[in-house]
């Protein structure tokens, strides 16, 4: 590594500061996709900020909690868990590579 | 004028405590610290000192919630003896390794088993690798002006400060102390300013999991490895040398009372025979070498002030006349030797000082420990000196160490 | 440097007369005083000790008194159960509370000895605490009038420091009772050289 151009960590203990991507670009650990059935899911349907569970869930903080709901791509690990939460069933986990059908 | 008072070790502590105007205590009572935590606490109860008294159910939470109140800012405080000081030990480490400034008293007492209440150093000995800093006092009137200066360290440096006085010899011994004047001490130490404030406005996690790498974060810093955060620690300790005989030095400028910085001397200048110790078991060393003196034997007393960092350069000044040194010690590690006398020998190391060394064990459980005994094990070493032996000694002064105990 | 062993029983007072001593030394002009108690647990009506040390100089010892220059007795009951005289260097002087005279009290050896009924002296004064007379303050008296080493005046000033002016007042009361009523024998220097 060029030691001489690296910002150094100044702190004197160790800390570290949520951010976007602390953990690295974790998007691409996925085997399965979550997919939002807009006609289903609650916000969207409905045009109403309610439900949202997906957003609580999210391990990783990627869902965005919007009309309609939105999930950042580059980060979503594909664990799952909003498609599980989901009480209306919209959200499918489909394999990479794969069509959203 | 002088406002001076006839004090207890722990009068002494706790009128130093309040003169430095911590926002937290936490404290839990043990002999023989119990009378400095029940001052505290009136002192809180009683408004006389604007700080949170956090009662508790343990040591270990006691300096838990010291290290708390410092992330986020707070200048604290606690106290113990003993085993309630093994019982913080993990969170000494934290406490360090977060480089939090919490200044602590440690009230000297021996460790169980057996159980003794009274006065050694093993206590704090044990925890000499902690990365705190350790200041030894002689008497009360050190203790209350190394507890403002302990701050003024701790918070320079961001290391934690034990500062460890003998429990009854010192702590329930009256003698006069000249107490600071509150805004003379104001002027002294500044308000703590913490290095990195937990709050909710800037939300950061403290001492997450440290990979053994290190590791660039999204804002491309390169984020240090828990070796480079150990290092760090390592590095404030050595400059802790300069920083702690500079508050000495600038408190000797306000306060017209200098306890030596690092280490102190005692009639050392010209000293054949030169005793070392920490704590009041050197400042008794002090009266053996008059005693000596006397009788015509050059002896002085070179006082551990600052046992960690260990002032290496400043030991081995201070013995540079010395043909003998005798180390007199409260506390030991076992299967080795005496803490101090490791230590030292280490100082000497790579100087043209080579000299014989007597461990002396002393003073163990509140063994009473007597300046014509000091002297006698002086004496002998300077016979020895006298008769050509330049070997190593080990002894324990006072204690019957008969062959049927050596088994 | 002068060192003076208080022998009492718990509860009678012997390290707060061991304090106002050394508090009272202080304002004598002597800069170097300390006093401490026996270390470790207290226990009411178990023989204890407490000591006070007086010196010009700043004092650097911690270490407990082999034999004091002064010992003072506040419960003479103590003579048959602790070695008072083994503490006490050649000369003495031995200040005891107790209504008997010094040549009554059978002490063998080259002492000064001063006696003083002090827990006469409190009863009748009223100072009584807890149900106990107080006899740690009169003997503060009884050693002024023996050593010299204080004034009364001193004495007073440290009762003052020590505890509220209602009970300094009537503390003092009792000391200076003391002090007129101790009897004194001086050692016999004379006969035996």
């Amino acid at each position: 590594m060029d030691e001489k151009n690296v910002k150094r960590d100044l702190n004197v203990s160790a800390l570290c500061v949520p951010a976007k991507g602390e953990a690295g670009r974790t998007g691409d650990w996925r085997d399965f996709r979550p997919v939002i059935d807009h006609k289903k899911c609650i916000p969207s349907s409905k045009n109403k900020a309610a439900c949202f569970l997906c957003w609580l869930y999210c391990p990783e903080g990627v869902v965005k909690m919007s009309i309609p709901v939105e999930i950042d791509m580059d980060y979503c690990k594909g664990c799952g868990i909003c498609a599980e939460e989901c009480p209306p069933n919209a959200i499918r986990m489909v394999r990479e590579g794969e069509n959203d059908g | 004028m002088a406002d001076v008072r006839i004090l207890t070790g722990n009068e002494a502590a706790a009128l130093g405590v309040k003169l430095c105007r911590p926002n937290v205590v936490a404290a839990y009572p043990i002999t023989p610290q119990s009378q400095l935590a029940e001052i505290l606490s009136r002192y809180v109860e009683g408004g006389e000192m604007r700080a949170e008294y956090v009662r508790v159910e343990g040591e270990h939470s006691a300096l838990t919630v010291c290290i708390s109140a410092s992330t986020v800012g707070a200048r604290t405080f606690t106290a113990t003896s003993s085993n309630g000081l093994l019982y913080m030990h993990e969170q000494l480490h934290w406490a360090a390794g977060s480089r939090l400034p919490v200044v602590m008293c440690v009230v000297n007492r021996g460790v169980g088993a057996p159980w003794s209440i009274f006065n050694d150093q093993q206590d704090s000995l044990a925890q000499r690798d902690t990365g705190w800093i350790q200041l030894y006092c002689r008497d009360n009137q050190e203790i209350i002006d190394t507890i403002i200066q302990a701050y003024w360290i701790a918070e320079s440096l961001y290391i934690p400060v034990m500062v460890c006085y003998d429990g009854f010899v010192l702590s329930h011994t009256m003698m006069p102390v000249d107490i600071p004047d509150a805004e003379e001490v104001r002027g002294f130490l500044p308000p703590y300013k913490a290095h990195t404030l937990l709050t909710p406005e800037a939300p950061r996690t403290i001492n997450s999991v440290l990979f053994p790498w290190r590791r660039p974060n999204p804002e491309g810093v390169l984020c240090d490895g828990y070796m480079e955060m150990r290092y760090k620690l390592q590095a404030a300790m050595t400059r802790a040398h300069g920083v702690i005989q500079k508050a000495n030095d600038d408190f000797a400028g306000v306060f017209g009372r200098d306890h030596g910085g690092l280490v102190w001397k005692y009639r050392c200048e010209d000293a054949e025979l030169v005793f070392s110790g920490m704590g009041s078991i050197a400042n008794e060393a002090t009266v053996a070498a008059d005693l000596l003196r006397e009788e015509g034997i050059p002896a002085g007393v070179a006082g551990v002030r600052t046992y960690r960092p260990f002032p290496r350069e400043e030991a081995a000044e201070a013995l540079r006349s010395a043909k003998a040194l005798v180390v007199l010690q409260k506390g030991l590690s076992y299967g080795y030797e005496g803490c101090l006398t490791s230590d030292l020998k280490a100082a000497l190391y790579g100087t043209p000082l080579r000299i014989p060394v007597v461990d002396v064990v002393a003073g163990l459980g509140g063994r009473d420990v007597k300046a014509r005994e000091i002297a006698d094990a002086g004496r002998d070493a300077w016979k020895d000196l006298q008769a050509g032996k330049q070997g190593n000694r080990s002894l324990w002064l006072n204690c019957y160490t008969g062959e049927d105990h050596a088994g | 440097m002068k060192e003076i062993l208080w022998h009492g029983r718990g509860g009678q007072g012997v390290v707060l007369a061991a304090q106002i001593l050394a508090e009272a030394a202080y304002l004598e002009g002597y800069g170097g005083v300390t006093s401490a108690p026996t270390f470790g647990p207290e226990r009411r009506g178990a023989p204890v000790v407490a000591s006070t040390r007086v010196s010009r100089n700043p004092i650097r010892t911690v270490a407990q008194i082999e034999a004091g220059d002064v010992a003072v007795v506040l419960d003479a009951s103590l003579f048959g159960m602790v070695d008072i005289l083994g503490r006490l260097r050649e000369g003495g002087p031995l200040i005891v509370n107790t209504p008997s005279s010094p040549e009554n009290l059978g002490i063998e050896g080259c002492y000064t000895v001063a006696t003083v009924d002090a827990t006469e002296i409190a009863v009748a004064s009223r100072l009584i605490v807890g149900g106990m007379p107080v006899v740690n303050t009169p003997m503060l008296g009884a050693f002024c009038r023996v050593t010299g080493l204080v004034t009364l005046d001193n004495i007073e000033r440290a009762l003052k420091r020590k505890m509220a002016s209602d009970a300094a007042g009537a503390n003092f009361t009792v000391v200076q009772a003391a002090f007129e009523k101790t009897i004194v024998r001086e050692k016999e220097k004379e006969r035996h050289g």
